[in-house]
């Protein structure tokens, strides 16, 4: 049903712009952007969501899919789902946050089988609900938003964010790809679900990634944490756009040689893999699936399929050259800090939520396997809308503030030298894609990228503006710039191994390191550390 | 990578045009234009929305390829995807037959 009184308005449409005036304008329409929407649009909120693609295909769990930390309300069992965690994020997660991901992801689940998902049902007759396919999901998503009198604009990517007098965030502007025009959202609350960031490498459904909404949080005053836990790379064929790893846990990897790889795992055996990479090629075979477990694989996840299947490669009994793909904060844990249970930032005015937002607080240092991204997609999204809505109502009807736009970056005549995007997105690629920067850390090869980096970021920001058909580019390539500053600064700070986080010069976790990592700054990159809770109860204790 | 629109089964719908989220094709006001290959993200999911199975995406993420586009027909390969995920009329019980949770835990 949809409830016309509730839209956000047209209010303005100039020659090659438009505008709308709403309480909530959500910038990304993955599963986090979209559970924003429809939790805000629940609370009565005008509601605007602008995506950078396609609302219902763009993002990673559109093309992906996600396993889901579904379970059960059995204490026993919501027990064991938070405990058998811990020791892989490195002793970082929030027990009370954890069980308020898994109430509410149990709920939201359900609520998607109430709204007609397909889940399947087990041989006992019971629905199992721990995987969503994700085309079906975010195709779902996206009718929901509709039906919740949500705007949607399409392939209307979001540039800067707008501030008012006293630097509360207040709407956005960005481009319209396909009408070659500008759009401006006046907003009472602004909610950044615009995903992590993957660095272009194409990892599946994530080249939109770019950490676009770090970049407008940062320019606004916005933390971020957990930067350090920023280097998963997942296993794909050499040649293939298809990073699921599930399966790769059915393969034994080989050398040319045909020797295989000692230690060499999908799950706790990855790093292997990478300096395996790092001297020459690696093969795998999927030949400890039997077929029962190839004819579930193939119902599960068609796509994993597509790669081979168009090939004429068998992966049951044929060899083929696998690569790893970097993930970023993808399925990383590091992003915009979150300070209270709605999910705000600490902009006034800005939420967080999805891979935007850090995911510390469920999963720690570590998110492989997968499961916590897709709960705190659904779970946050949920918060932030509802957060952000209940904001906008205390602010009330607005009188018509007087905004201006926070961008720096790509965005102001500087009247220097051109921005040249290509380059900029090539050099920072150089820096983040490497194993051996960014997979195997160490301060030596951290600080010379660093430098490079820094290098980088004062030509950046001294260039001129991008012009019309760069800009999109220009601030990809600034935002993934400064993600990179972010996550390397962080990864200097945390002297030890924790989490996906790996030093060659501190392989050891070291227990008085138990603490988070903010950071943030673009001139200046910043870093500082903040107490985890359970750390410091010990330490008064003592 | 995006290859090839196949001229003779598309109906000029434009769905690939609004579907793509990377903006790979523009529309033209007949068959759409595979209009920057480069961006292409190689996730398939335009061909999941082609409702005539009209277009074919490589598994070559990083290069494009030559395709041959009667090899491609006779192997049934367009529009497999769309099959195996339950999105075409003949094969909608394939959208709930996930079964994942027998491989999770691994
Ligand atoms: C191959 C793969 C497999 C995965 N498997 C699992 C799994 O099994 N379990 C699990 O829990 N997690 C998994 N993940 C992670 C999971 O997909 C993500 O955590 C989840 O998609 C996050 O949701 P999101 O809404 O925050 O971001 P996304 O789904 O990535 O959506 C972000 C959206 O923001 C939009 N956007 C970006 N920039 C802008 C901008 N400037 N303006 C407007 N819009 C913008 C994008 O177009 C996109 O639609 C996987 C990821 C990958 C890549
Ligand atoms: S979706 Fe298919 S039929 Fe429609 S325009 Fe694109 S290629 Fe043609
Ligand atoms: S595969 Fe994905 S990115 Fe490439 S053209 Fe199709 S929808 Fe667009």
């Amino acid at each position: 049903m949809t409830n016309q009184s509730i839209r956000a308005e047209r209010t303005f449409s100039a020659a090659g712009s438009v505008e709308f005036d709403a309480d909530v304008l959500v910038i990304g329409g993955g599963p986090a952007g979209t559970w924003a929407a429809i939790g805000a649009a629940e609370r009565g909120a005008r509601v605007v969501l602008a995506d950078k693609g396609f609302c219902g295909t763009s993002g990673a769990t559109a093309a992906a899919g996600t396993g889901v930390w579904y379970v059960d309300p059995d204490p026993a069992l919501r027990e064991a789902a938070m405990a058998n965690r811990e020791k892989m994020g490195g002793y970082l997660q929030d027990r009370r946050w954890m069980a308020r991901v898994l109430d509410r992801t149990y709920d939201r689940s359900n609520q998607l089988a109430d709204w007609g998902y397909p889940y399947p049902v087990d041989g006992n007759g019971k629905a199992q609900r721990n995987s969503l396919q994700g085309p079906e999901y975010m195709r779902l998503m996206r009718k929901r938003t509709k039906q919740a009198g949500v705007t949607i604009l399409d392939h209307s990517p979001a540039l800067e964010l707008l501030v008012d007098e006293d630097g509360a965030v207040a709407g956005a502007t960005g481009e319209r790809r396909q009408k070659h025009d500008r759009w401006t959202v006046r907003a009472k609350a602004v909610v950044i679900a615009t995903g992590g960031c993957a660095f272009l490498s194409k990892t599946l459904g994530s080249n939109v990634l770019t950490g676009d909404g770090y970049l407008m949080a940062a320019e606004v005053g916005a933390e971020f944490t957990s930067m350090e836990f920023s280097n998963p790379y997942a296993i794909s064929t050499a040649f293939g756009s298809v990073t699921k790893t599930l399966f790769f846990g059915w393969a034994t990897f080989t050398y040319e040689d045909g020797s295989v790889v000692p230690g060499a795992a999908s799950k706790g055996g990855r790093s292997a893999i990478a300096r395996a990479l790092l001297q020459g090629p690696v093969y795998a075979r999927l030949d400890k699936a039997d077929g029962d477990v190839q004819q579930h694989m193939r119902a599960s996840q068609p796509n994993f399929f597509l790669p081979f299947d168009r090939t004429g490669i068998d992966p049951f009994t044929d060899r083929f050259q696998v690569t790893l793909r970097l993930e970023g904060t993808v399925r990383g844990t590091g992003g915009l800090r979150i300070v209270n249970d709605d999910c705000a930032t600490s902009v006034s005015g800005l939420y967080a939520a999805g891979d935007a937002a850090t995911r510390e607080l469920i999963c720690g240092g570590f998110t492989g396997g997968g499961s916590h991204n897709a709960a705190w997609a659904m779970s946050s999204g949920g918060w932030a809308g509802q957060g952000a809505a209940d904001y906008a109502r205390q602010i009330g009807p607005a009188t018509r503030r007087s905004l201006s736009g926070a961008g720096t970056v790509a965005l102001r005549e500087n009247a220097n030298r051109p921005f040249n995007p290509a380059d900029l997105t090539r050099a920072v690629r150089d820096e983040v894609v490497p194993y051996e920067l960014n997979y195997f850390r160490e301060a030596g090869r951290l600080g010379g990228s660093l430098r490079r980096l820094d290098a980088l970021w004062a030509e950046a920001s001294s260039a001129d503006a991008a012009n019309a058909s760069d800009v999109l580019r220009a601030r990809e390539g600034a935002a993934m710039l400064a993600t990179a500053r972010w996550m390397y600064r962080s990864a200097l700070a945390r002297q030890e191994s924790r989490g996906m986080h790996r030093r060659d010069d501190f392989p050891d976790q070291d227990d008085r390191q138990r603490h988070y990592i903010t950071s943030g700054g673009l001139d200046e990159v910043w870093t500082a550390f903040r107490p985890h809770a359970a750390a410091a109860y010990a330490e008064a204790a003592e | 990578m995006i290859e090839i629109i196949d001229a003779e089964r598309c109906t000029s719908c434009d769905i690939c045009v609004n579907v793509c989220p990377t903006n790979v094709f523009d529309k033209t006001g007949g068959i759409p234009v595979i209009a920057r290959q480069g961006d292409c993200q190689t996730c398939f999911l335009c061909e999941l929305y082609c409702p005539e199975d009209a277009l074919f995406v490589s598994p070559f993420a990083d290069e494009p390829q030559q395709v041959d586009l009667a090899a491609l027909k006779q192997a049934a390969a367009m529009g497999s995807y769309r099959r195996a995920v339950g999105w075409t009329d003949e094969t909608s019980d394939r959208r709930g037959i996930d079964r994942s949770y027998l491989l999770f835990g691994h």
